[in-house]
């Protein structure tokens, strides 16, 4: 062989590497295993897998302070009772009334946030100046830093006395004033991450519209919109799980009181809410009514699983498609 | 936690019993190449086949590398300089489903560098790479070059610095920078950016140095200074360059090898190459017909 | 059909009323925010430069209550927060972007983070009066309070040390292989130092997040009244250093607040917009260092 080029050999890939004692040399230490490295790289895989063991924590742990209450209470009776009453003799544990607060508290903030947040991820991604955007988009994210405890006191204080003007004989505490205030708070998640993926939506779909003739509306709303369609899609989806979730609001400002309705302007107690009121103390630890609070946990658990999932879905699908 | 330098490789590199013997064009082994160059091997790779998981981008390659010349690779796009370059210093080990079959063995040492048993955090100590586009550290001019040196073991602050001007010298970039050796790399112009990547990458003094277009982001101005300073590296160490640019494979390499489709079609003295392709497909190449 | 100037004139008219709409939404939010605040500052100007406000304790006499323990508690609070969530989650933020292998374990735990990232803030206050409280028999405590919230910014600080990971061209990290670098000197002399800023912006934001918040708090039980301080971190006799704050009982600026709303009379709630001023003074202003901060970094690094 005296020429490099190759050998008109059978095309048969040469995967046997013939073992080659003699290519051990102790010039490269052997492949020495790296110890250190090795022990690093699993102290990082413990710290992800951390976060691994908190959600098996929290599931552990209520399926398992839950199971004294469900040994109490049957499932069925609590997953379609009527009437929430634990301090009662005998007391009842109808879940109904508090996934009525938690329903209609979410209903009333996404009527407010999802418009308006959607209204101005358009306006941010398609309309906006560079300066204008670079400011507004930020300060926007301000609205989700206030801490919601003040939130609740804003609720409470201001939005329902204002709301006892308009409508006559409702009382100032109610879903409404809180569900309105939940809303002004997570405009930002809707609008932010929507933004985010109407942006990374490639310029060349947005000439297409434009080389027809579009104007910027008919783009945003027929070709950039659609296309984003996922990520929005997951931004609303977070929205509604924190909505479900937030808690000092309408602990603070939805009324506090169990109602079956789902009139808002009803007081109302949300899931979160009635976790916070035992908390305060209102029932005996180790009490039945006391272990519903990780009844009513494992509950708003689930539901915000199954969002938090689809949200991650869906953005993982617009991730891959852009 | 190990430091690589903690079992250095010989500061003379000893041929050892139980390696052979480098072999020369003159014994004409395996994928040797023609006449006219030097006879020790740096560098000699044996029926390399290489895969990107089912793909396989290198096809039984043969081919051997001169102590002390320039090796241009050229060929179309794709046709997998970049890859052969990249078993080289065993990059492709970082991404997974990469498999090598096959050997390259580097001497004096006589070891098989794509090896199981070899650990290229090692072997890279021993193999530069200069890459396609400026990639300097967002650190000082002094810290990117003082990078490798540390990680080659090297403590003394003195002779660090003896090592980066040394370095910074043989890139012909000290008298650019001498006096800002603390601003930032990314004050430096593309160029010069290259030209400091090229002083990072000897400051370990390596001995093969491997490059990847380097030139192809660069001015004509920029472009002659770093052909220049591949001439003169090559004194020192063995160089490989991969090159889309015909006149720069003639003007730097001693032996210039083409690639098509994964395979080595031909290996020769540039000049021989260059005048008297043995391949149709070369001179096809060569002339401009295709690529 | 219409002709081509009527269309165009019609087709820009939509886009100017859009641009309002738009700009209008956007501003909605903004002026309700402002509307809002401006109350709350009126509702609690008059304690706000008192000085024995930040300087007594909790009182069940509106006139002489201060907010001295639930500020200190929020603060000690989101120091121990802080302390344990950032390694943590610049470790697995690491371990994500550089080490996993992309196979279905890998994914998993990215799904259990972006899950985590959504539970309801409330539910890690029954994890922890479950796990902590009612299993390990802890008190509640500085230390039960900072795990708690720790928990909760993990997966922030994840998430923005994964952003920052990922903006590093793969050039630097294949520069520094190639002259030999391991792994872990890549992620400790390159990739951790240039992403510090992304993971100091995220670890703001979470700050912030951790000082709002109450529910979880609550939860394990910190809705009490409290008029001392922890025992202080340091002492003048060897070994200098005291740990026994960490196990002081304590109190936050948002349940102190939470406490005053819940108060009928209106001095307690005047006291609770004071508190209410304070608190979103010190949660804007770190969000404020964290936009500057992205915005520096933004304009100083381009690769
Ligand atoms: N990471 C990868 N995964 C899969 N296939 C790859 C990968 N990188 C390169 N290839 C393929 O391997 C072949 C050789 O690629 P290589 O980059 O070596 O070409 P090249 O000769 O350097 O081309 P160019 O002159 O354009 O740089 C090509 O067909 C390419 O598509
Ligand atoms: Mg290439």
């Amino acid at each position: 062989m005296s020429s490099a080029t190759p050998e008109p050999r059978d095309q048969q890939v040469a995967t046997a590497v013939k073992p080659r004692p003699d290519s051990v040399s102790p010039l490269f230490g052997s492949g020495r295993p790296r110890w250190g490295e090795r022990l690093v790289e699993w102290l990082l895989f413990l710290a992800a897998f951390i976060s691994v063991v908190v959600t098996m924590g929290i599931v552990a742990i209520l399926l398992w302070e839950s199971s004294t209450f469900f040994r109490s209470v049957p499932t069925l009776e609590f997953l379609t009772g009527r009437v929430w009453a634990p301090t009662f003799e005998p007391p009842h544990f109808g879940i109904l009334p508090l996934l009525c607060g938690t329903v209609v508290t979410t209903g009333v903030a996404l009527l407010v946030a999802l418009p308006i947040g959607s209204i101005v991820a358009v306006y941010m991604s398609e309309y906006a100046p560079f300066a204008v955007r670079e400011f507004l988009k930020p300060t926007l994210e301000l609205l989700s830093a206030i801490p919601t405890v003040v939130y609740g006191y804003f609720a409470l204080v201001y939005v329902g006395p204002t709301l006892q003007r308009l409508f006559a004989d409702i009382p100032g505490a109610n879903m409404l004033s809180a569900g309105m205030v939940m809303g002004l708070m997570i405009i930002p998640y809707i609008s932010s991450l929507s933004e985010d993926a109407m942006r990374s939506v490639p310029m060349l779909l947005r000439e297409g519209a434009y080389a027809l003739g579009a104007n910027r509306l008919i783009t945003a709303f027929k070709v950039v919109y659609p296309a984003a369609l996922s990520g929005i899609g997951s931004a609303y989806i977070l929205g509604i799980s924190r909505a479900i979730g937030e808690t000092m609001i309408v602990a603070i400002a939805a009324g506090g009181q169990p109602n079956f309705t789902l009139d808002p302007r009803q007081p109302g107690l949300t899931i979160t809410a009635y976790i916070v009121q035992v908390s305060m103390g209102d029932l005996p630890r180790g009490s039945v009514g006391y272990q519903s609070i990780f009844a009513a946990g494992l509950l708003l658990f689930v539901f915000t699983l199954g969002f938090n999932i689809l949200g991650y879905l869906l953005r993982k699908r617009f991730r891959e498609s852009y | 936690m190990n430091e690589p330098g903690s079992t250095p490789w010989p500061k003379e590199n000893v041929p050892r019993e139980n390696v052979s013997p480098p072999p020369s064009s003159s014994t004409a082994s395996a994928g040797s190449i023609g006449a006219g160059v030097d006879a020790n091997c740096k560098l000699v790779v044996r029926d390399l086949s290489f895969f990107y998981g089912p793909k396989q981008a290198l096809k039984q390659i043969n081919l051997s590398i001169p102590q002390n010349t320039v090796t241009a690779l050229i060929g179309p796009s794709g046709c997998g300089k970049t890859t052969l370059l990249r078993c080289l210093n065993r990059m492709h080990d970082l991404y997974p489903g990469n498999r090598y079959v096959g050997e390259i063995r580097m001497y004096p040492e006589g070891i098989n560098i794509i090896g199981r048993d070899v650990d290229p955090m090692e072997m890279r100590l021993r193999v530069g790479m200069v890459f396609q586009k400026p990639n300097p550290f967002p650190k000082s001019i002094f810290e990117n070059v003082a990078f490798g040196l540390r990680l080659a073991g090297l403590r003394s602050s003195t002779q660090i610095e003896e090592r980066v001007e040394k370095s910074l010298r043989s890139a012909a970039l000290w008298d650019e920078v001498k006096d800002r050796l603390k601003e930032s790399a990314y004050a430096l112009s593309g160029g010069q950016q290259q030209r400091l990547c090229i002083a990072r990458a000897l400051a370990p003094e390596p001995g093969v140095l491997l490059f990847d277009e380097p030139t192809s982001a660069l001015d004509p101005a920029s472009t002659a200074r770093i052909e220049d300073l591949v001439y003169e590296l090559k004194d020192r160490l063995t160089i490989v360059i991969v090159t889309h640019n015909m006149q720069q494979a003639a003007r730097v390499s001693d032996q210039t090898c083409f690639f098509y489709h994964g395979e080595l079609i031909e290996a020769n003295a540039t000049s021989e190459m260059f005048e008297h392709p043995r391949q149709e497909l070369t001179s096809r190449y060569l002339t401009g017909q295709f690529g | 059909m219409a002709s081509i100037p009527e269309l165009i004139v019609r087709l820009k008219r939509q886009d100017r009323w859009f641009a309002v709409l738009g700009l209008a939404c956007t501003l909605v939010g903004l002026v309700t925010l402002l509307i809002l605040l401006a109350g709350l500052i009126r509702d609690g100007h008059h304690r706000l430069f008192d000085p024995a406000f930040y300087a007594s304790f909790p009182s069940a006499r509106a006139a002489r209550a201060g907010i001295l323990s639930p500020l200190v508690g929020s603060i000690l609070l989101a120091f121990v927060t802080i302390l344990l969530a950032v390694p943590l989650g610049v470790a697995a933020g690491v371990y994500l972007e550089e080490y996993a292998p992309r196979n279905i374990w890998t994914t998993l735990i990215e799904i259990n983070i972006a899950n985590l990232a959504g539970v309801p803030s409330i539910i890690f206050g029954l994890l922890a009066l479950g796990a902590l409280i009612y299993g390990l028999h802890l008190d509640r405590s500085l230390l039960v309070g900072g795990i708690t919230l720790a928990l909760l910014i993990l997966p922030i600080v994840i998430v923005t040390t994964r952003e920052a990971l990922r903006a590093i061209p793969q050039g630097i990290r294949e520069a520094a292989y190639a002259l030999g670098a391991t792994k872990w000197q890549v992620v400790r002399h390159h990739l951790i130092p240039y992403s510090l800023g992304g993971i100091a912006t995220g670890t703001i934001i979470a700050m912030s997040r951790a000082l709002g918040e109450s529910a979880p708090l609550m939860t394990i039980g910190a809705l009490t009244f409290i008029t001392f301080l922890p025992p202080p971190p340091i002492r003048s006799q060897p070994p200098f250093v005291n740990f026994q704050w960490l196990n002081s009982e304590f109190t936050a600026m948002p349940i102190q607040m939470f406490n005053w709303i819940s108060r009928p009379q209106a001095e307690f709630s005047a006291l609770a917009a004071t508190a209410g001023v304070v608190l979103i003074l010190m949660t804007l202003s770190l969000n404020a260092v964290a936009i500057i901060l992205r915005y520096r970094l933004r304009k100083r690094i381009k690769w």
